[in-house]
């Protein structure tokens, strides 16, 4: 298991080689990658500042994990999410899953994705053309 | 002591980041958004907004959840990463 919060950049292929390099047990590995896009919520953007709890963000990403991996069968999982400025087009999160087959693959990403975006103590701060504004949520 | 701690839009809102609390008297998270609810309209509106979210000791947490002395509770707005 790969959890990581961190201001870097990170790379694809780095990343799907961690998932399959000496890995001849999972006949599957789903990629997600999620990005700052140009428009959101009416607003034009430049770029975004994301704020994060230091102390929880590590834990909650663990257990979001950890609930995937009592659902499904996975061989590895990893999830990174950046902080701090990035800029339109910036890959903002990562996450990596292996497993014999590809339904439990897809299901478990998706899970994650999912209850990262309700769970996880991330805040995107987006900087727009007409000012800085607080992304609200458009969850629950 | 009880560390209180304020993210994002709550924080600036409240202008505050982080504070301490005596333990005494506080049984629930509830107890410490009454107690803080007292600071003015600005600290009662923003920390009883219907999607506030809270954590005690870095997990998910409601406003029933039981602390105890020396937890560290945060308060926040609903979570936009990913």
């Amino acid at each position: 298991m790969v959890v990581v919060v961190q201001q870097a950049d990170f790379d694809l292929n780095q990343e799907y080689q961690t998932l399959i390099e000496g890995n001849q047990t999972d006949g599957a590995v789903v990629t997600f990658c999620g990005l700052v896009r140009d428009f959101n919520q009416g607003h034009e953007i430049i770029g975004l500042t994301l704020e994060h709890y230091p102390a929880m963000t590590l834990k909650a990403l663990e257990k979001i994990e950890a609930e995937a991996r009592e659902r499904w069968t996975l061989g590895r999982v990893t999830i990174i999410h950046r902080v701090g400025d990035l800029d339109l087009g910036d890959q903002i999160v990562f996450v990596g899953v292996s497993s014999r087959h590809r339904k439990d693959a897809y299901a478990a990403s998706q899970f994650i994705m999912d209850t990262l975006k309700t769970d996880a103590p991330f805040w995107k701060k987006e900087r727009t053309t007409t000012g800085p504004r607080w992304v609200e949520s458009e969850m629950r | 002591m009880i560390k209180i701690l304020f993210f994002a839009q709550l924080k600036e809102t409240l202008d505050c980041c982080e504070l301490e609390l005596d333990g005494d008297g506080i049984a629930e998270v509830k107890d410490i958004i009454e107690l803080l609810s007292q600071r003015g309209d600005v600290w009662a509106k923003a920390l009883n907004a219907e999607k506030l979210m809270m954590a005690v000791n870095q997990d998910l947490a409601k406003a029933n959840t039981q602390v105890n002395d020396s937890d560290e509770v945060a308060f926040f707005p609903p979570v936009t990463g990913g």
